[in-house]
């Protein structure tokens, strides 16, 4: 075993994919000196041929991306910042994603685009703090947040493997996570598949990227009056249904955590198929960012529109009430 | 084929091709319309006889003449308008849409400009295999105000690669004049990059075909990219939804002085009239073969609305409910 960072993760899992597959190559702002330490040392090992410092065109290089896919090569784009994709969402959700269908199979379009620190990164306000990945979980791209370093290698190099688009979002809160990892047992993970952290029999807890470390804290917190199962879905789209039904049948309650806005949220998703389709015995929960919340500059104002573990843990709680 | 019959042929196909499809829009067998591209021939005819087989392009909305052009069959493509599964992309594209892969046509597009910058990912790539094939990137006059496009140029420039943007400028953005929605010059868009760029008379396909063939050879000779603004007269609707909808934004008076330039003729001339007249008869035949064709083909199973979503395969549930996986 040896201890991993998320961030090294997400750097090894680069590495290793550009080093086994030519056809792999890297776009974005500032990748060359890798100012977000996923891109670092690729410039120097593979050359200028495959590791583009682009200009800050962000629609041209993400299209630019798509031709080259639909050419046959396999890009990567890194975007420093989550807002970016807001920029590009025409290139993602309308051009890229919809190749496949609209030429009725004649095009795949393998690009994987990932934020290396999405979410909140503290002060950094309202423009560089969204959570966007249910935007893309809504039009149906492949749409994966890993939470541990070994989830963040194996499904950084799955995303990269598959053959249609997929956003990566590695949530700042995540960046720096340590695991001791078996360093031979890395390997891909599978999408759509979620992953139980800790088994409980009274609530089951759902909870996005970084914020299974929460949810871990507060099963950790409970422990002795309430039975929390951590379920984290690893991969928004395509989710795990089967895998969270076979946890919410077993404990008949739910509690969603979710860093994004509240209104049309994954969170909203994950409750309405819980209700429409699993053995709910008592209303379910989520706790999110409010309905479109901009993140404020201040600390204390930030934090305030973030989803709390004390919010949580109150959840989870009261979910556990409900029933008795 | 002589070079000079093979355009007007292509010419003839597309001209013909859009009558044709008009009519089926007219009678209901094509839904949703379709932007006709009468007027613009030369410009898709010339561009694309500078190209091989495994050229790239990339089309817009008004896209018939470019597919066509590149050697994509127009009998599978009047299925595609129909919306058959025997059409090149199987229903699943429409008019806005068609695409044949294996002809290097990457699609007609539905968003302005958007064709730009994957073509130049496309000439990236054959760059990066070490191949000599190039990309070309049709637009429209409207297109060079959208920044994705400029941002493009830059690229293309930047990294001397092998893509030849065209912008076919017909007066009109939709009903919007150039005179009303370019500042400065449309060529002089490219020049800002360092692109070569020549404006050329988009109603002689020899004309076209002459500035094609010497920016083609620069992007295979490792020149970069190349800019050519084709001057021409959109005959008939931007929509055929205009048929109907009796907008009213060019005169009379001009669409006949418009008109009164065909592209037909300013090649046709050329030809002798035995010759024209033979490429003419073998076109209608295979129209008529088209069209029969089209009409006579299955429909797709509603069952397989969704099928190629996902290269990969993946389904999603479906809109009503986990269990019920068939999409009806």
């Amino acid at each position: 075993m040896a201890r991993l960072s998320y961030l090294k993760a997400l750097q090894r899992a680069l590495a290793d994919e550009m080093a086994r597959d030519a056809d792999v190559c890297v776009l974005g702002e500032d990748i060359g000196v890798g100012v977000n330490n996923v891109t670092t040392g690729l410039l120097a090992k593979h050359g200028p041929g495959r590791v583009i410092d682009t200009p800050l065109s962000e629609q041209a290089f993400t299209s630019f991306a798509t031709g080259a896919a639909l050419a046959g090569l396999r890009p990567v784009i890194e975007f420093q910042i989550p807002s970016l994709l807001f920029l590009v969402f025409e290139q993602i959700a309308n051009q890229a994603h919809k190749f496949s269908l609209m030429t009725g199979g004649q095009a795949k379009v393998p690009v994987t685009y990932f934020v290396p620190g999405s979410g909140s990164r503290s002060g950094w306000a309202g423009q560089h703090s969204d959570h966007p990945y249910g935007l893309f979980a809504h039009v149906g791209v492949k749409t994966v947040v890993p939470a541990t370093p070994e989830d963040a290698y194996g499904l950084f190099l799955t995303a990269i493997r598959d053959d249609d688009p997929v956003v990566l979002f590695a949530p700042a809160g995540s960046l720096g996570v340590r695991g001791d990892v078996d360093m031979d047992a890395l390997g891909p993970v599978p999408l759509g598949v979620g992953r139980v952290h800790r088994e409980g029999t009274d609530v089951t807890v759902v909870a996005v990227g970084h914020l299974v470390q929460a949810a871990l804290a507060v099963a950790e917190q409970l422990a002795d009056q309430i039975s929390v199962e951590v379920f984290d879905p690893r991969t928004l789209y395509p989710f795990d249904w089967a895998g969270l039904a076979a946890s919410v049948n077993k404990t008949g309650r739910l509690v969603v955590v979710d860093d994004s806005n509240r209104m049309c949220g994954i969170a909203g998703e994950i409750l309405a198929t819980a209700a429409e389709e699993m053995r709910l015995t008592v209303p379910p929960k989520r706790v999110t960012r409010p309905d479109g919340a901009v993140l404020p500059f201040a600390s204390e104002l930030d934090l305030a529109v973030q989803p709390q573990q004390d919010q949580l843990l109150t959840a989870v709680q009261e979910v556990y009430k409900a029933s008795r | 084929m002589t070079v000079d019959e093979g355009l007007y042929r292509t010419m003839r196909l597309i001209r013909r091709f859009e009558e044709r499809a008009i009519e089926l829009v007219h009678a209901g067998e094509i839904v949703g319309g379709i932007h006709p591209y009468i007027g613009q021939e030369a410009i898709a005819a010339g561009v694309c006889a500078a190209l091989r087989d495994d050229d790239v392009i990339t089309s817009t909305h008004r896209g018939h003449g470019h597919v066509l052009a590149k050697g994509a069959d127009p009998v599978r493509m009047l299925a595609e308008l129909t919306g058959r599964s025997t059409g090149l992309n199987q229903g699943r594209g429409g008019s806005m849409h068609a695409a044949d892969f294996g002809k290097g046509i990457y699609g007609a597009n539905g968003i302005v400009g958007a064709g730009g910058a994957i073509a130049t990912g496309a000439a990236w790539a054959a760059v990066r295999e070490g191949s000599d094939r190039v990309a070309v990137s049709f637009f429209g006059d409207g297109a060079v105000n959208q920044g994705v496009l400029l941002e493009t140029f830059n690229l293309a420039a930047l990294w001397r690669l092998p893509v030849l943007f065209v912008c076919e400028n017909n007066g009109y953005a939709t009903t919007l004049t150039v005179a009303q929605s370019v500042a400065g010059s449309i060529t002089a868009r490219a020049e800002a990059f360092g692109i070569p760029a020549v404006s050329v008379d988009g109603a002689d396909a020899a004309a076209v075909l002459e500035a094609a063939r010497e920016a083609v050879e620069r992007g295979r000779a490792g020149g970069g990219p190349s800019f050519i603004e084709a001057t021409a007269y959109r005959f008939d609707a931007h929509h055929t939804w205009e048929h109907k909808a009796r907008v009213r934004y060019r005169s009379d008076e001009e669409v006949a002085a418009g008109r009164s330039r065909d592209p037909l003729d300013v090649h046709g001339s050329r030809l002798d009239d035995g010759t024209r007249a033979g490429i003419d008869a073998e076109v209608e035949t295979l129209m008529a073969e088209a069209v029969a064709f089209a009409l006579d083909s299955p429909r797709p199973d509603p069952a397989g609305a969704l099928d190629h979503l996902y290269a990969t395969g993946l389904r999603g549930r479906n809109g009503i409910g986990l269990l019920d996986t068939a999409v009806r």
